[in-house]
């Protein structure tokens, strides 16, 4: 065990899988000699070449579309966008390429091996364009998978599952905890599995369903709430697609009661599809509306930041609406 | 009927022949030698000594708002800012060989030409401390400048996406017989994106009046020049797609003014586009958030620090006689207090109203937009101190 932050997990894991697997390659804009604009790509140059960790031209659609080929031909990509905002340029190479690939030649080839890496989310001061939360655009296509880790040792664990998945894996990476706090990553290789949720604290009254960097602002909540008496579930989904719907039913079977929260808008959301799932699964058994608190349906601001995130605050007031439904 | 097919102008060859990159030779427009002289069978540009004085005078200027903000930024008080050090002479003397009529779309690094067009200090700070009289209305990030009365487009963060908007900003002066064309500038980094291969290649199918300005100052944050494109730089890429291309060293003001003048004429009267790619140096970081001693030399820095272009216009603006040096370090220290003060007085102001979430991002506000902040202002009244900045004017 080590003591690390997340991104030195993040590049703990990329350091493991290229060790193990020589068609393992890095790159993107910056991240070679420099080790990305946030370094989670550090020394990987230095210790694998620039043949495997390199630099590209500054061109997303050039990046996946290069990822996506390279891919195909059997090789491992760890593509890096660097920010989630940056991505739309290789939106046609994502959507119609990487996640269509297998499907469309009758499994003859694919991207399977392809993980893009993205930082993404809002709470930096960084605007519109360094802090959306573009996960419900890629949920709605079918081929790939979302993972988005809470916490260091998820990261180098569900990273080290993108890698090793014969699916192409978009994972989100929650930059506000990049250097927020280090907890203890095994230096040796894991997995963590992908499409299983985490269940971070178990609890009777309401399930809070969230992901990323909100699990925090759900705990933060949950204490607030228990301080009233309730006793609050939370599950963290881990991965986007496939989600868990299981451990989210079976939650709300339990409890009776969710809520979901995530930073992207609420309209369109990733929110509405756990919502509609839940309703049709658990129908007889919600004794509230299903209630979710999400970023507005605005462009992500800048000087009004704290007052768009869903934060702590708003969960609790949710949380007792819904208690008091 | 002329034939429009065009293999009619292709020529032929029997043997097998390759043409290569170092066949095409782009040379490099230079007037100033480095001590203020001209080079030999150098023109002057037509320069008058007001527009001289003006560039310089913007060019000092803006290396001061630099200075000023990396400090203002190191002390907390911004978030983030880009400087242009270095970089001056290719962004102002090219604003300044052009029209105020004309429209200039900027990546970031461009404040010196937003100057030149009459940007004042205290517009820069209200912008940069996203304050409600920044014309944004604090939604952007420092840096993120935009004024409609000084033809100066809002700049967005995204590489390379002002590029084919200007093909297409320049078509419409044209539709519109418009005596104006549109200059868009972008860095070398940029011009990897496919933003920059559509809008060349549609300015140039179409007609466009509009000048693509390459800064080209050797990085993309960390990336190098040469790991960001092979062969001949920005310039041969305009004649891939058909563009006239004129090269400059971008540390030389009056190359840079009349190669600008150049093109401006050439896209108004042939209306047409052109590309100018401006060999320079960024000699500041990328960013407040960049540190290039992780990825160049100071050596690297120091040979491009003695090819400062404010220093090769002093010298040639002493020997014209247009050069007062007490003058000139009055106007510095004056520049330096009307920051300084504009950044306290631009501090002071309050953010917008809690309104401003939702206006402008549609025409008007929708019933679902109208509900979500009504309810936040009712959250607002709930919590009203951990929303310290808008709670006070949430009744």
């Amino acid at each position: 065990m080590a003591k690390m932050n997340l991104l030195q997990a993040i590049n703990s894991a990329l350091i493991t899988a290229m060790e193990q697997d020589k068609r393992v390659m890095v790159f993107g804009e910056d991240v070679g000699h420099f080790g990305g604009v946030f370094r989670a790509t550090s020394n990987l140059q230095q210790k694998f070449g620039r043949d495997r960790c390199f630099n590209t031209p500054l061109t997303e659609q050039g990046i996946i579309g290069f990822a996506n080929g390279l891919a195909s031909q059997g090789s491992v990509p760890v593509a890096e966008i660097q920010f989630g905002d940056y991505i739309f340029p290789a939106f046609d190479q994502i959507v119609n390429e990487t996640a269509k690939f297998r499907y469309r030649s009758g499994g003859q080839f694919s991207c399977g091996t392809l993980t893009i890496r993205t930082p993404y989310g809002g709470g930096i001061a960084g605007g519109h364009y360094h802090s959306q939360s573009p996960e419900a655009f890629f949920a709605h296509i079918p081929g790939m998978k979302i993972v988005i880790p809470r916490n260091p040792y998820q990261a180098k664990g569900l990273l080290l599952a993108s890698i090793r998945d014969d699916n192409p894996v978009l994972f989100m990476e929650p930059k506000r905890l990049y250097r927020a706090s280090v907890s203890d990553v095994p230096e040796d290789d894991y997995e963590l599995p992908l499409g299983k949720a985490d269940i971070v604290e178990e609890g009777s009254d309401i399930t809070l369903v969230g992901w990323g960097a909100q699990i925090e602002v759900l705990q933060k909540a949950a204490e607030m709430a228990l301080e009233d008496g309730v006793s609050c579930e939370i599950i963290d989904l881990r991965s986007i697609l496939p989600w868990d719907a299981e451990a989210v039913v079976d939650s709300v079977r339990k409890t009776g009661r969710l809520l979901v929260n995530h930073e992207a808008p609420q309209t369109g959301g990733f929110a509405s599809e756990i919502a509609a799932t839940v309703q049709e699964k658990c129908f007889l058994y919600l004794e509230a509306p299903i209630a979710r608190v999400c970023g507005l349906d605005t462009p992500y601001p800048l000087a009004h930041e704290k007052e768009y995130m869903p934060d702590q605050y708003k969960t609790y007031e949710a949380i007792k609406r819904t208690m008091n439904y | 009927m002329q034939d429009r097919n065009h293999l009619a102008r292709v020529s032929t060859t029997h043997q097998v022949n390759i043409i290569e990159n170092g066949l095409i030779d782009i040379p490099m427009l230079q007037i100033l030698k480095p001590d203020g002289s001209l080079h030999e069978q150098a023109v002057e540009p037509d320069i008058s000594e007001q527009t001289a004085r003006k560039i310089y005078d913007t060019m000092e200027y803006t290396r001061v708002l630099d200075e000023r903000m990396i400090g203002a930024q190191r002390q907390g008080r911004i978030s983030f800012y880009l400087a242009s050090t270095g970089e001056e002479a290719a962004v102002v003397a090219s604003a300044a060989a052009l029209s105020d009529q004309d429209m200039i779309m900027s990546q970031y690094r461009e404040q010196g030409a937003l100057a030149y067009r009459g940007y004042t200090t205290q517009q820069f700070m209200n912008q940069m401390f996203s304050n409600e009289k920044d014309p944004n209305k604090g939604r952007q990030m420092p840096i993120h400048y935009g004024d409609k009365e000084l033809n100066f487009m809002t700049i967005s963060s995204p590489l390379g996406t002002q590029i084919p908007q200007a093909s297409g900003y320049a078509y419409g002066q044209k539709m519109a017989g418009k005596d104006a064309i549109t200059i868009c500038y972008f860095g070398e980094g940029a011009a990897s994106e496919g933003d920059f291969h559509a809008g060349l290649n549609m300015a140039a199918v179409l007609h466009c009046p509009v000048i693509f300005f390459c800064r080209n100052n050797g990085y993309a944050i960390s990336t190098p020049a040469e790991e960001q494109f092979a062969g001949d730089g920005i310039a041969s890429r305009g004649l891939g797609y058909g563009v006239k291309t004129i090269r400059v060293d971008g540390n030389d003001p009056l190359a840079v003014f009349a190669a600008t003048q150049h093109a401006r004429k050439l896209a108004l009267d042939e209306k047409c586009p052109v590309l100018i790619e401006a060999m320079t140096y960024r000699l500041a970081a990328h960013s407040t958030s960049d540190d290039p001693t992780g990825y160049r030399s100071r050596d690297e820095e120091d040979k491009w620090r003695a090819k400062d272009p404010i220093l090769r216009m002093a010298k040639w603006m002493k020997q014209k006689g247009w050069f007062d040096e007490e003058a000139n370090k009055k106007l510095i220290e004056s520049s330096r207090q009307a920051v300084l003060s504009a950044l306290k007085e631009a501090e002071k102001v309050a953010i917008n109203p809690i309104e401003d979430i939702v206006n402008d991002v549609y025409s008007e506000v929708p019933w679902h937009l109208q509900e979500q902040l009504e309810n936040l202002k009712s959250h607002i009244r709930l919590y009203p101190q951990m929303y310290p900045k808008t709670s006070g004017r949430v009744k």
